[in-house]
């Protein structure tokens, strides 16, 4: 029987049945109670009628990663029942409705029918609403099973549903009808179970999906132009922003915006669009996926090579080609560093966490604009599409850094002569922009893809070729002391005898393993979480002081491992890949057991 | 002697760029030499112009004229999102556009159709010449069915004509000139340097290396034998004041929003520039026929601008300061409010 507020409930119903909503009330109910949970939506690529689960987990030390295993299913979906069934633990308990017959099916397992078909009536006479109202009937049983705090379920519902009285009404009678039957119908206690902490764990935290929180981030980084083609799972940080810059974003005088947001034909023209404004002097932005990347490489090796500033927010998906949108990966690393033909590089940024998607997408335009060239937020469907508790978000305090441009007075002081696009006046390998529209008549220059020197004139001359790209690759050297250090962990003063590298939101399932490795196994474990690409000289560090090390990453290919090897000039030896590659985010036990051989087949 | 200055105080040669490297006798350096003289005589300020183009012959021209303003050369096909996103962060740029057929007709069609549908402000010149020159004279996407390389290969598929496509998608100013027919050219260059929204100018410009020899469809002979202006054009800029008035029905006068005026007087009777169906007919029907139609097809103000109907402040969005681009802290503390459960 696990411990009180340690468990994982599912909850498998058919895509487009309206149990999101259900789902969420479930999650704030706990999370108003003061138990620290997140909640996963593993959804199928359809509008409806395929099976959909959502997956709740609580851990009273607050652990985020996704867990093997269920506690407590809600089984509503025939199709995916006996899938279901299977994932529970022996000693679970399953709430099924009851025409699915789940009961006897498992001896280890409590399996409790429920007529839903038939309760649903009694709560609602509309014919039409059925189907979404059945829902709350199992948030009312749920929440009694597990010993939900009755007041907490109503609050979250009726904060869920604000201004929505009518519908409020309904659905509170819902759960209210679900909650009685179980005290009626079901055997108390429930061995999965919660109980409200002595401390609210969650005192002032909020609870924001990844895409909502880098949306948010971008705002208050003064985002003025958003350029987007929606892809799943970019999308609703497209919407999110759109909302956010709608209500925070307009001037307090005339109402009229202070940004725009820009639905282009496809991410050719969504990321062309970015160009053009950032070009201008806007900060810009799009959001994508692999498949958008890899139709914008062209454009983004011109701004590369060209030095036009960008913000690229990159909400991984699984797989080559349209592989599985709904289904989580860390797999476009490696086309992302180098992404477009000849020698083009371009700086990541790996948010771990909301609070991350919020603060890096804020840096990442400092950065486009400091350094003239495009950032990638590296972000995934896990921390994009997904519910994540956090502290609130700092307000930004660090003014906005909006780079090296020349204005009127500053080009006037120059004179004629005194202004050429890629000159490296102060040798750090940043030249000087202007922006177009710039009065004077002087400063105008001319931005092309094609070969060009220092002074932005076409050349096939090497020397001047050579000259700048050159010079290119100094500002990356110059960038890469500008990106965050690693975030290492270290288990005690002297390196620990195994090192695991991570990044991103592989994070929550290698810190949740360093417990597990230490407590019940006895292995002490460092980590080191990299921010960014280029890599800071300290993740360099933590790969030589280590002789036992793993990466953990989410891809086939061990791409970040890929790019440490051909970061460091010594060979990188005894680096094993933890990798995942299934679409669904890693687990602590996986990357434990995966440590475990690992010692076992060491010399 | 003091060079003669245009309303702003500049002289011709403040419009001149770097020397061209195209061909001798390209129809494209005709449009170029008209382009200096149209924004010398226009008193274009030159750092609000922004030369906007793609790959090939034409979209080197950026080049060769107006050194003072900015230019994005930028990748092939995909000069209008670059456009786009320019003039939206900066509403007070004049975007002009200059591209080629294989540009506009093969790689960029998709951009070049949503850039009309969205009436983009951006004046948008393709120099069409109905053959690649870079690549050594390959048809391009515009080239007449029946048309002849060099070689004698007869090209077998149907044209796209940006012109019949501008009018099906709302554009509001669709005009095709000659580049050998300077007076039309400049005229319509200057129109649609002033119109609003996006302005298609279609530049039969002939390519005298590779598409210039009998069989061709784009050659200035051709060119020369059959053009037949629609319509004559008059264009009398904001700071001059229109001369007598014309007696109504023989000439249609059509204000633009920065106070210029357009004078249309037919010249092939019952063509309406008013009209864009008909225009669309009667170009479909020349297409049929081989004519070659020019001048100003269609003109029609008044339909709201892609930067309009963003309801963007005043100023450019490029210029803003932080204090208006960074909301206040208690906007955080109301979406984190938002964000509690």
């Amino acid at each position: 029987m696990p411990a009180p507020n340690d468990f994982v409930l599912k909850v498998g119903t058919v895509n487009g049945s309206g149990s999101q909503t259900a789902n969420l009330v479930l999650l704030r109910a706990l999370f108003r109670m003061g138990v620290p949970c997140s909640g996963k939506n593993l959804f199928p690529s359809n509008i409806a009628g395929l099976p959909t689960w959502f997956e709740i987990r609580a851990h009273p030390r607050g652990w985020l990663a996704r867990r093997r295993g269920v506690d407590l299913l809600v089984a509503m979906n025939p199709a995916s029942a006996a899938q279901d069934l299977a994932e529970v633990l022996p000693g679970g308990v399953v709430v099924y409705d009851e025409p699915l017959a789940l009961a006897g099916r498992r001896t280890d397992v409590a399996a409790h029918g429920v007529p839903f078909g038939k309760l649903v009536l009694e709560v609602c006479p509309e014919p039409r609403l059925r189907r979404l109202v059945v829902n709350m009937i199992y948030v009312g049983v749920v929440g009694r099973l597990l010993g939900l705090d009755r007041g907490e379920l109503d609050a979250a519902l009726a904060r869920m549903l604000r201004g929505k009285e009518k519908a409020l009404g309904l659905n509170r009678a819902a759960v209210d009808l679900g909650w009685r039957w179980a005290g009626d119908h079901l055997p108390a206690p429930c061995p999965v179970a919660v109980e409200r902490p002595p401390r609210n764990l969650n005192e002032g935290r909020i609870l924001v999906d990844g895409n909502a929180a880098a949306a948010l981030g971008a705002v208050f980084a003064g985002v003025s132009v958003f350029a987007w083609y929606p892809i799943t799972p970019s999308t609703s940080l497209g919407d999110a922003l759109a909302g956010y810059l709608g209500k925070y974003r307009r001037d307090p005088a005339t109402g009229k915006a202070t940004f725009a947001v820009l639905q282009a034909e496809d991410e050719l023209a969504a990321v062309g669009m970015a160009m053009g404004a950032g070009w201008a002097g806007a900060r810009a932005m799009t959001s994508t996926s692999g498949p958008g990347i890899s139709l914008m490489g062209e454009l983004l090796g011109f701004a590369y090579y060209a030095e036009v500033p960008c913000v690229v927010v990159d909400v991984q998906r699984l797989g080559p080609s349209t592989g599985l949108p709904t289904r989580t990966a860390q797999g476009d690393i490696l086309q992302v560093a180098t992404l477009s033909h000849g020698d083009t590089r371009h700086p990541m940024l790996f948010p771990s966490s909301v609070a991350e998607a919020f603060t890096m997408a804020g840096d990442a335009f400092d950065l486009a604009e400091r350094f003239q060239t495009p950032v990638f937020l590296m972000s995934d469907l896990d921390l994009g599409m997904n519910l994540w508790p956090s502290e609130p978000f700092p307000f930004p305090e660090k003014p906005l850094d909006r780079g090296k441009v020349l204005k009127e007075e500053d080009l006037a002081r120059l004179g004629k002569g005194g202004f050429f696009r890629y000159v490296d006046r102060d040798g750090d390998g940043i030249p000087y922009r202007t922006l177009p529209g710039t009065p004077g008549g002087l400063g105008s220059y001319f931005t092309r893809g094609s070969g060009h020197d220092e002074f932005g004139r076409y050349t096939e001359d090497p020397a001047g070729y050579v000259k700048n790209v050159e010079r290119i690759a100094r500002k990356w050297e110059t960038l890469r002391s500008a990106l965050p250090a690693p975030e290492v962990i270290r288990a005690g003063t002297e390196p620990a005898p195994v090192g695991i590298l991570h990044f991103g939101t592989t994070r929550w399932a290698v810190e949740e393993a360093l417990s597990i490795l230490r407590e019940e196994h006895g292995i002490a474990a460092d980590a080191c979480r990299i921010l960014a690409y280029p890599f800071h000289d300290g993740v360099g560090e933590f790969l030589r002081a280590h002789g036992d090390l793993y990466m953990v990453e989410q891809n086939r290919d061990g791409q970040m491992a890929s790019l440490l090897r051909a970061a460091n000039p010594e060979p990188v030896v005894g680096l094993e890949g933890i990798l995942r590659y299934d679409g669904f985010p890693p687990d602590a036990r996986s990357v434990v057991d995966a440590v475990l051989v690992g010692r076992r087949s060491a010399p | 002697m003091t060079a003669k200055v245009n309303r702003i105080g500049l002289p011709q040669d403040a419009y001149k760029g770097g020397k061209s490297t195209l061909c001798p006798g390209c129809g494209h350096d005709a449009v170029t030499a008209s382009l200096i003289r149209v924004l010398f005589e226009s008193g274009v300020e030159p750092w609000r112009l922004a030369k906007m183009s793609g790959i090939g012959c034409s979209s080197k021209t950026p080049g060769y004229f107006s050194s003072g303003s900015w230019a994005f050369n930028a990748c092939h096909g995909r000069m209008p999102p670059v456009a786009t996103g320019a003039v939206v962060a900066n509403r007070t740029l004049l975007p002009l556009g200059v591209s080629g057929d294989g540009d506009t007709a093969s790689i960029g069609l998709g951009h070049f159709v949503h850039a009309l549908r969205r009436n983009v402000p951006l004046c948008y010149v393709v120099e069409n010449n109905g053959v690649y020159g870079l690549t050594k004279g390959q048809f391009s996407a515009t080239a007449d069915r029946g048309a002849k390389l060099r070689g004698g290969e007869e090209n077998t598929f149907e044209p796209v004509d940006v012109c019949t496509l501008a009018l099906e998608l709302g554009c509001g100013f669709v005009a095709r000139s000659f580049a050998a027919d300077k007076r039309q050219l400049e005229t319509l260059l200057k129109a649609a340097l002033s119109f609003p929204g996006t302005s298609v100018l279609d530049v039969v410009s002939p390519c005298v290396t590779f598409n210039d020899h009998e069989g061709s469809t784009r050659s200035y002979a051709w060119g020369r034998e059959r053009e037949h202006p629609v319509v004559e054009v008059g264009f009398v800029p904001h700071w001059e004041a229109p001369e007598v008035e014309i007696p109504a029905g023989e000439v249609r006068e059509v204000p633009l929003p920065d106070g210029s005026l357009v004078r249309i007087r037919k010249v092939e009777e019952g063509f309406d520039t008013a009209d864009a169906a008909g225009a669309w007919r009667r170009l479909r029907e020349a297409r049929a026929r081989g004519e070659f139609l020019t001048g100003l097809f269609h003109l029609a103000t008044g339909r709201p601008t892609f930067v309009e109907g963003l309801d963007l402040v005043e100023e450019p969005l490029a210029l803003l300061p932080e204090g208006r681009l960074r909301p206040p802290r208690s906007a955080l503390e109301d979406a984190l409010d938002g964000l509690t459960p």
